[in-house]
């Protein structure tokens, strides 16, 4: 368990945290979002102990990350924004460094750097130096110098950060087959990676936690929730026709599309779908809306709405 | 300890890794080889001892040190990967220290190289060999002592030229305070237990009487001592400016 009280950070007159609260259980995912300079990356260094509170606490399964401090990273895996690495080792040499400091000895060591080799497919890239690699390979090497000694929780600053789709998929799938028993928490402004990969989600606005949530509920915050959106010639009349359903609240035409926003009354997509027939409208485009995170985010971290 | 060990080995590879090593030996090579034949004139004196070869060696120090210094933690701080190096379940101190020794042994390494001049200097006559081990540990002794002011203002910047200067600048300081020509601004206005005392930090004076082969324990201690000072000093720094 991960947890934290009152965690704040201070650089000069700039409160970059702001007495932070959270408790994470094993089995977690949880996606750290917010904007450049919420505050993200600086929480995540207070768990690692890199950097230390102005005031507040936080333990590592009870292991204080202040008085506690290498019994605490013992348990921690970490991968720093933008996977830096020591460029001049080969990529064999470096992983046995970080586990001759994890204190991985003979056997243990030997079989723990295979695993994550093969794990992570770095086995034809095992003699070559790190700087020479691509930049989905090092993210690589970075992972698997993350999860070397197979820690019961994992803290991944921005592990997708400047890769390519395929690279995404494929760093997503990794942490998702992790995912059973740790905690695994991952700091990023890419909205599909929270959908996509994590079962909580923490934003950070000014320093502030604004939402704890999963990312369903999430969804549920967004004015989009339960909306239906379709695409049709004739949109003025669609528009008001549509508008005078029970089901309706509201109708808004943005770009040539009709959304219409759901009443109190459930059952809208079905009303919806109801008139389009009996008016043999032609319609290209209709879809139900499950809410979109982009709209909650924006609105979270820029208004003073709170969890 | 074995943490240290740990730092020390990664160090010593990633020298060895680049051509920063070769470089620095065969340049630190040349460069005490010229100074010993053609400045110090090790023929001309005709007297069997390495004293010409030696007398230099606070100046190359001056230079090449602060240059294997620069690097060790600015680097880091640049790259980044000095948040990878403090999250490991290794304490500050034990990577002020790993990186220190593996610094430290590299100089010690091109230092054991210069041994032709000393194979040298015992084909050509009868020197005293006691008083050249002498000189050769007040050697790396300074160079410790260079090395620890070097990589402390390496921690305070993530920009090695600045680190380079800053370091130059206060081994310049350590080195001249022994200098009559500094002591003199002194002398005129500080009782002569204060300017004694500046002489005391000299560099120059305490590897002086070293490579003279007068091994006095209080010297060793005080380049011992200088190092110890430094390094806490980087330990403190490094601890205070993690951030940025």
């Amino acid at each position: 368990m991960i947890e934290a009280k009152a965690l704040s950070r201070r650089f000069g007159d700039l409160l970059a945290v702001d007495r932070i609260d959270f408790s994470i259980e094993p089995g977690t995912v949880l996606g750290l979002l917010g904007p450049n300079g919420a505050g993200k990356s600086t929480t995540m260094k207070m768990l690692t102990g890199f950097l230390t509170p102005s005031s507040g606490t936080a333990a590592i399964f009870g292991h204080d990350i202040q008085g506690e401090a290498m019994a605490a990273r013992r348990l921690l895996g970490y991968l720093p924004e933008g996977a830096p690495l020591y460029g001049e080792l080969s990529v064999l040499r470096f992983l046995e460094f970080i586990a001759d400091a994890r204190g991985l000895h003979g056997v243990d060591r030997r079989k723990r750097i295979a695993e994550v080799v093969d794990r992570l497919s770095l086995t034809e890239v095992m003699g070559q130096t790190i700087d020479t690699l691509s930049k989905g390979f090092k993210r690589r090497v970075g992972l698997a110098q993350a999860i070397l000694h197979d820690p019961p929780a994992l803290l991944l600053d921005e592990p997708t950060d400047g890769l390519d789709p395929n690279q995404k998929h494929e760093v997503r799938r990794l942490i998702r087959n992790m995912a059973a028993d740790k905690i695994i928490i991952v700091s990023t402004h890419i909205l599909e990676e929270v959908e996509a990969l994590c079962n909580r989600t923490m934003i950070i606005a000014r320093g502030r936690l604004v939402v704890d949530d999963t990312p369903q509920g999430l969804l549920r915050r967004s004015r989009y929730h339960g909306a239906v959106s379709l695409s049709l010639p004739n949109v003025e009349e669609a528009a008001s026709r549509l508008g005078a359903l029970a089901e309706s609240a509201e109708v808004e035409v943005r770009r040539g599309r009709l959304t219409v926003f759901p009443s109190s009354q459930p059952g809208l997509f079905e009303a919806v779908s109801r008139v389009i027939h009996e008016q043999g409208w032609a319609v290209d485009q209709l879809e139900y809306e499950a809410g979109r995170l982009d709209e909650v985010f924006r609105r979270v971290t820029s208004g003073g709405i709170s969890a | 300890m074995n943490n240290v060990l740990v730092i020390l080995r990664r160090e010593l590879a990633a020298y060895f890794a680049t051509p920063v090593a070769y470089v620095f030996i065969v340049i630190y090579l040349l460069m005490s080889a010229s100074f010993t034949f053609y400045l110090g004139g090790f023929f001309e004196r005709e007297i069997a001892d390495l004293e010409p070869f030696f007398h230099f060696h606070p100046w190359l120090y001056l230079f090449l040190v602060p240059a294997i210094g620069m690097r060790l933690w600015a680097e880091e701080r640049k790259s980044g990967s000095i948040e990878l190096l403090l999250t490991l379940p290794i304490s500050t101190g034990q990577a002020v220290l790993g990186k220190f020794l593996a610094a430290w042994l590299f100089i010690g390494l091109a230092l054991a190289l210069t041994f032709p001049v000393w194979i040298t200097v015992n084909v050509l006559g009868e020197p005293d060999n006691g008083v050249i081990v002498a000189a050769y540990l007040g050697s790396w002794l300074m160079a410790g002592a260079f090395l620890a002011i070097s990589a402390c203002l390496s921690a305070a910047t993530r920009n090695q030229v600045i680190a380079f200067i800053l370091a130059v600048v206060v081994c310049f300081l350590f080195l001249l305070s022994g200098l009559p020509m500094v002591l003199d601004v002194f002398r005129g206005w500080l009782p002569q237990s204060m300017v004694d005392a500046i002489a005391g930090f000299s560099f120059l004076q305490r590897f002086g009487a070293l490579s003279r082969g007068v091994i006095d324990l209080r010297d060793v201690f005080y380049f011992l001592l200088v190092i110890s000072i430094w390094l806490f000093a980087n330990r403190i720094v490094l601890e205070m400016k993690k951030a940025n």
